[in-house]
C-alpha cells in the first residue's frame, strides 16, 4: 500500500517552501507601500502565495493517488 | 423584526436543526451506512478550528494591526503539509491502541501512566477554559448587540447584569444540555460520534456561508470591490500604517514567526482538533483530501477579513464600536436585518461547533484520565467489584461537560472583559502548545521517558501560567497589579511580562519562548538522565515503530488470568452485550467458538481485553482494571528489552530469509534456462549428425552403385567404364570436400579453428579469388566484372579464410548461372566504417523462404531428393561463421528471376577485428 512514497518528501519540501515564503526576509520584500490592482502589495502577495502553496499541495496529493 | 423572541427562536430552531442532522447521522450509522465516512465531511469537520474567534475576532485583530490574524491560518496550512509524515503516524497509533483522547495518547505512550494522563487533562482544562469563555462571550455579546437594533450599543456599556439575567449563563447551560445530548449517547469513546461530526460539518458550512455573505455585502454592496475599500483606507492617515503593517503595528517579524509556530501546534494539539482529526477519523486515506481542502476552507473564510476590517474602520471612525463586532455592526448600520440575523447564526454556529467538540473531548479526558484512575485506585469504593459501571461512566462525563461550561462562564464573568477575543484565544493556543514536545517526541524518539514528559509538561505549563494566565488575572484585578509592574517581592527580573529581563516582545512571543525552552529542555534533559520502566519501553516501541510492526506488537506479559474474570471486567464497563460481542469476535478471529471452555486466558486475550477496555475508559484506567483481575509477574526491563530485541531480530531474520529464498528462486530459474539450452544443443547435435550421415550416404550410395555395375558387368564398353569411373571419382571428391567442410565447421563452431590474423588488402584477395575461379567462369561462359574503389584500407582478418569466403561466393554465383548472357560482378567499397563486398549475379534468384534457409547447414536451393545436389550445403554456413568471427555480417538480397547479391561487411576499426565471436549463438 505504500506505493505513494514520493508524497511525504514532496509535502515536506512544500512545507519548507511555505516557511520560506511566509517569513523574513521574503516577506519584507513585499512589506512596501505599493499596490496591485488597488490591493496593498503585502496582502496581495500573502494571499497569492497561500493559494499557490495549496494548489501545489493538492497537485502532489491528488496526482499521487491515481495509479 | 429583531425582537428578542425572534432571535431566541431562530437560535433554538438552528440548534434543533443541528440536532436533527446529528440524529439522522446516528441513525444512518446504526444501520451501517455512515454519512461521515467521506473525505469532504472529514475536511469540513476539521474546520471546527474556525471558531467565533475567527468569525468575529479576525476582523477585530485585522482592524488593529492589519496582518496579525493571518499567521493563525498560515501556520495550520504549513503544518498540514507535514501531516503526511506526522498525522498519519498518530492516526495509525491511535487506531491500533484505541486512543480516546489527547491525554490518553500521552498517557499510553509513556507506559500507560495515569499521572501523565491526569496532568495533560488538567493542563487542557485550565488552558481551554478561557477559550470556551471566549465563545460564550462572543455569543452573548452578539446577542446583546442584535437585541439593541437599530442602535449599535457595545455590551460593555450595558453594565453588569445579575447572574440569572446574564445571557452568557443561559448560552452556557443550553450548550451543556446540547452537548450532553450529542456527545454522551454512546459510552464507547474510541468509536465515532457520527452525529456530532455530521453536525459539525454542517456548522462549518453555515459559518462559512454567513461570513462570505457579509463579506460580499460589504465589499461589493457597501463599497465597490476590494480596490475601492483599500484605496479609501489609504486616504486616511489613521489607517495608513495598516497597509505595510508588519514592522510597525503587528509587532515585527518575531511576533509573526511565533504566531505561526503557535498555530502550527494548535492545529494538532487543541483537544477538539485532536478529537475530529484523530478520534473521529474513519479512514486514514481521508487525510489526503483534507491536506488541501482544509487550507482552501481557511483561505475562503479569511478572504473578506481585510475588507471588513477596513470597511469597519471607515464606517465607524469615532472608535466607539469594538472592532470585534464589526462583522455584526456593519449590516446593522446598513439596516440589513436579515443579514445581521444570518451573521448572528453564523457566529452561533462557529461558537457552538467549538464548544460541543471541545467539551466532549475534555469530558472524555476528565472521565478517562483523571476521575476514573483516581476512583479505581480508591480501594474503599471497591469500584472494581461493582457489577455495572456504564452508568457511572456516563454520569462522570455529563457532569464534566456541565462543569467545564460553568468554568468557562466563570472565567467570562471574572476576566473576560479585559481582553479582546484574539488574545484570549492565543492564551489557550499557548497552553496546548505545551503538549507538542511530549507527543511529537513520543512518536519519533524511543528514549523519551515518562518522567521526562512529566517534567517537560509541568515546567512548560508553569511558565505559561506565570507569563500568560497570571497577567490576565492581574488585569482583571484577581491578582495584585503590582506583580506585573514590579515583579513578585519587587524582584524586577521575575516580572511575568519581562521574565529574566526579556523585554520588547509581545506577550505571546515572550511566553512561548520561555515556556518552550523550559518544556523542551526539561523533557530532553530528564529523559536522557532517566531509565525507562519495562512498560514504558514496550509502549515506546509500539508507538515509534508503528509502521514497522504488525498490529498488537510483541506480547509482553507473564502471569495468570481466568477467562470469566476478563469477561466480567469488560462487561462491567461496556455492558454485557458489547463484552459478548468482543469475546465472540476474538474467538472467531482465532477460529474458535464462543463460549468455548477451552479458550485460554493467555497474553493475547489479556491484551485484547485491555485494548477493548482502553477504548472505553482510556489506557491508564484499563491498565489498572486489567491488573486487578490478572496476577501478573513483573517483567524486568532487561526481559522486555530481550523480548523486543528478539522480535526485531526475528523481523531481520525473516527479511534475510525472504531475500535468500528470492535468490534461490532466481538461481533455479537460471539453472532451468541453462538446462533447456543444453537440451536444445543436444538436439541440434543429433540433428546435425543425422543430417551429416544422410548427406554422406548420398555420394557413398552412388559410388557403391557404379562400382557394383562395373564389377558385375565385365563386358562393359570402355567409354561407359570411363564415364562411370569419372562419376565415382567426382563423387569421391565431393565426399572428401564434404568431410573436410564438416570438420572445418565443427572446428569453427567449437572455437578450435586456428586464425592467422594479419593486415590484409581485400582488393588483392579478391584478385586471387578471381584468378582461382577464372577457369570455371571460362567453362560456363560467364562474364566477370570487378569494381573496386582504388584506395582500400586494410582489414585485420585471416587471409586464407577470407579467400575461402570469396571463393565460395564466386563459385556459388557461377554455379547458378545458366543463362547465355550470364554475368557476375564483384564490387568492394568502404561504407560506414565498414568494408563492404558485393557479389552479384543475374541468375534465377532465390525465393524469400529459401533466403532464410540457405545459411543453415546442408540446406540448398531446390529439392535435394529429386534434383542432383550441386554442392555440399555447408559453404554458406561456414562463410557466415567466418565473417561473423571477424565482426562483420553476411547476407543476401535477391529478386527471383533477376539474380541475387551476396554481400558481406568487415569492420575497419582496429577494435572490431579478431575478437572471438559468440559462435554458438551465431550458429543459432
Amino acid at each position: 500500500m505504500e506505493r505513494h512514497e514520493g508524497k511525504g518528501p514532496r509535502l515536506v519540501a512544500l512545507f519548507m517552501l511555505g516557511t520560506l515564503l511566509f517569513n523574513y526576509p521574503i516577506l519584507a520584500l513585499f512589506n512596501q507601500p505599493s499596490q496591485v490592482f488597488g490591493i496593498p502589495l503585502l496582502y496581495a502577495y500573502i494571499f497569492a502565495a497561500w493559494a499557490l502553496l495549496i494548489a501545489l499541495m493538492a497537485l502532489v496529493v491528488e496526482r499521487g493517488r491515481t495509479p | 423584526m429583531l425582537q428578542e423572541w425572534v432571535i431566541v427562536l431562530t437560535s433554538f430552531a438552528y440548534l434543533g436543526l443541528l440536532f436533527a442532522i446529528a440524529y439522522y447521522a446516528d441513525q444512518r450509522a446504526d444501520r451501517g451506512r455512515s454519512i461521515i465516512a467521506s473525505p469532504y465531511i472529514y475536511s469540513l469537520s476539521l474546520a471546527v478550528y474556525a471558531t467565533a474567534w475567527t468569525f468575529y475576532g479576525s476582523v477585530g485583530r485585522a482592524a488593529i494591526d492589519g496582518v496579525g490574524f493571518l499567521p493563525i491560518y498560515l501556520g495550520p496550512t504549513l503544518m498540514i503539509a507535514l501531516w503526511w509524515v506526522v498525522m498519519r503516524k498518530i492516526l495509525r497509533i491511535s487506531k491500533q491502541n484505541r486512543i480516546t483522547s489527547l491525554a490518553d495518547f500521552v498517557a499510553s505512550r509513556y507506559g500507560k501512566s495515569a499521572l501523565l494522563g491526569g496532568t495533560v487533562t488538567i493542563i487542557a482544562v485550565i488552558g481551554i477554559v478561557p477559550y470556551i469563555s471566549l465563545q460564550l462571550k462572543a455569543v452573548s455579546n452578539s446577542f446583546i448587540i442584535l437585541l439593541h437594533y437599530p442602535e449599535i450599543v457595545m455590551p460593555a456599556s450595558v453594565g453588569a447584569v445579575p447572574i440569572l439575567r446574564d445571557t452568557a449563563l443561559w448560552v452556557a447551560l443550553s450548550l451543556a444540555l446540547f452537548t450532553i445530548l450529542f456527545g454522551t449517547r454512546h459510552l464507547y469513546s474510541a468509536e465515532h460520534h457520527e452525529g456530532m461530526v455530521a453536525a459539525i460539518a454542517f456548522e462549518s458550512l453555515v459559518k462559512l456561508l454567513a461570513f462570505l455573505a457579509v463579506g460580499v455585502f460589504v465589499t461589493f454592496g457597501v463599497y465597490n470591490g476590494f480596490g475601492d475599500v483599500f484605496s479609501r483606507a489609504a486616504g486616511q492617515p489613521k489607517l495608513e500604517p495598516l497597509l505595510t503593517p508588519i514592522e510597525g503595528v503587528a509587532g515585527g517579524y518575531a511576533s509573526w514567526v511565533w504566531l505561526t509556530v503557535l498555530s502550527m501546534l494548535a492545529i494538532m494539539f487543541l483537544p477538539r482538533q485532536f478529537q475530529v482529526t484523530v478520534i473521529e477519523n474513519t479512514d486514514e486515506r481521508h487525510l489526503d483530501k483534507a491536506i488541501w481542502l482544509f487550507p482552501v476552507y481557511m483561505v475562503a473564510i479569511n478572504i473578506f477579513v481585510l475588507p471588513l476590517a477596513f470597511g469597519g474602520r471607515l464606517l465607524f471612525p469615532a472608535g466607539g464600536v469594538d472592532a470585534d463586532t464589526f462583522v455584526l455592526a456593519i449590516p446593522m448600520l446598513e439596516r440589513q436585518e436579515l443579514l445581521a440575523l444570518l451573521v448572528f447564526i453564523g457566529g452561533l454556529s462557529a461558537a457552538t461547533g467549538m464548544v460541543i467538540v471541545e467539551t466532549i473531548a475534555l469530558s472524555t479526558m476528565v472521565c478517562n484520565d483523571l476521575v476514573m484512575p483516581a476512583l479505581l485506585r480508591m480501594r474503599r469504593l471497591a469500584l472494581a467489584q461493582r457489577r455495572d459501571l456504564t452508568g457511572l461512566l456516563l454520569g462522570i462525563r455529563r457532569t464534566a461537560i456541565v462543569l467545564i461550561l460553568l468554568l468557562g462562564y466563570l472565567y467570562f464573568r471574572l476576566a473576560g472583559e479585559a481582553y479582546a477575543l484574539v488574545s484570549i484565544g492565543l492564551i489557550s493556543f499557548a497552553a496546548v502548545a505545551q503538549f507538542a514536545p511530549a507527543v511529537l517526541g513520543g512518536i519519533f524518539w524511543k528514549g523519551a521517558t515518562r518522567r521526562g514528559a512529566f517534567c517537560g509538561l509541568v515546567t512548560g505549563f508553569a511558565v505559561w501560567f506565570y507569563t500568560l494566565l497570571l497577567p490576565a488575572l492581574a488585569r482583571s484585578d484577581w491578582a495584585p497589579r503590582s506583580l506585573l509592574e514590579h515583579g513578585p517581592f519587587g524582584i524586577a527580573l521575575l516580572k511575568p511580562l519581562e521574565l529574566f529581563g526579556l523585554a520588547g516582545l509581545d506577550q505571546i512571543t515572550h511566553a512561548m519562548i520561555w515556556s518552550m525552552i523550559g518544556n523542551v529542555g526539561a523533557y530532553v534533559l530528564v529523559s536522557l538522565l532517566d531509565t525507562p520502566r519495562a512498560e514504558e519501553h514496550r509502549q515506546a516501541s509500539l508507538f515509534v515503530d508503528v509502521f514497522r510492526r504488525v498490529a498488537g506488537g510483541a506480547r509482553l506479559w507473564r502471569g495468570t488470568a481466568s477467562v470469566p474474570d476478563l469477561y466480567n471486567v469488560l462487561a462491567r464497563f461496556l455492558g454485557a452485550e458489547a463484552a459478548e460481542a468482543a469475546f465472540a469476535g476474538y474467538a472467531r478471529a482465532r477460529g474458535r467458538n464462543w463460549p468455548d471452555p477451552q479458550l485460554e486466558a493467555d497474553a493475547e486475550l489479556v491484551d485484547a481485553v485491555e485494548t477493548q477496555l482502553a477504548g472505553a475508559i482510556g489506557a491508564a484506567s484499563a491498565r489498572i482494571m486489567v491488573a486487578s483481575v490478572v496476577k501478573e509477574e513483573a517483567l524486568t526491563l532487561q526481559e522486555v528489552r530481550t523480548i523486543l530485541d528478539e522480535a526485531s531480530q526475528v523481523i531481520v531474520y525473516s527479511h534475510r530469509l525472504e531475500q535468500k529464498s528470492r535468490e534461490l528462486e532466481e538461481a533455479t530459474a537460471e539453472l532451468k534456462a541453462a538446462n533447456e539450452r543444453l537440451k536444445e544443443l543436444d538436439r541440434m547435435k543429433d540433428d546435425f549428425i543425422s543430417t551429416v550421415t544422410h548427406e554422406l550416404r548420398t555420394p557413398l550410395t552412388s559410388i557403391r552403385a557404379f562400382a557394383e555395375i562395373l564389377l558385375d558387368d565385365p563386358d562393359m564398353s570402355i567409354s561407359d567404364r570411363k564415364r562411370f569411373l569419372g562419376i565415382i571419382a567426382r563423387e569421391t571428391e565431393r565426399l572428401t570436400r564434404m568431410i573436410n567442410q564438416v570438420l572445418d565447421l565443427a572446428k569453427i563452431e567449437s572455437g578450435q579453428a586456428e586464425w592467422n590474423v594479419s593486415e590484409v588488402d581485400v582488393g588483392e584477395v579478391i584478385g586471387d579469388a578471381i584468378a582461382t575461379t577464372s577457369q570455371l567462369f571460362k567453362e560456363k561462359r560467364v562474364a566477370l566484372r570487378t569494381e573496386s574503389a582504388p584506395e582500400m584500407p586494410p582489414v585485420r582478418v585471416d587471409r586464407d579464410r577470407l579467400l575461402q569466403v570469396l571463393l565460395n561466393l564466386l563459385s556459388n554465383a557461377v554455379k547458378f548461372c545458366d543463362r547465355p548472357d550470364s554475368k557476375v560482378a564483384v564490387a568492394a567499397r568502404v561504407e560506414d566504417g565498414h568494408l563492404r563486398v558485393d557479389v552479384t549475379d543475374n541468375g534465377p534468384g532465390i525465393s524469400p523462404q529459401d533466403r532464410l534457409t540457405i545459411f543453415e547447414k546442408f540446406r540448398q536451393v531446390g529439392d535435394t531428393l529429386t534434383e542432383k545436389p550441386q554442392g555440399t550445403g555447408l559453404g554458406l554456413p561456414i562463410s557466415r561463421h567466418i565473417i561473423e568471427h571477424f565482426g562483420g555480417r553476411l547476407w543476401v538480397e535477391s529478386e527471383p528471376g533477376r539474380g541475387s547479391t551476396f554481400s558481406f561487411t568487415l569492420p575497419l576499426r582496429p577494435g572490431g577485428t579478431g575478437h572471438p565471436s559468440p559462435v554458438l549463438a551465431a550458429a543459432k
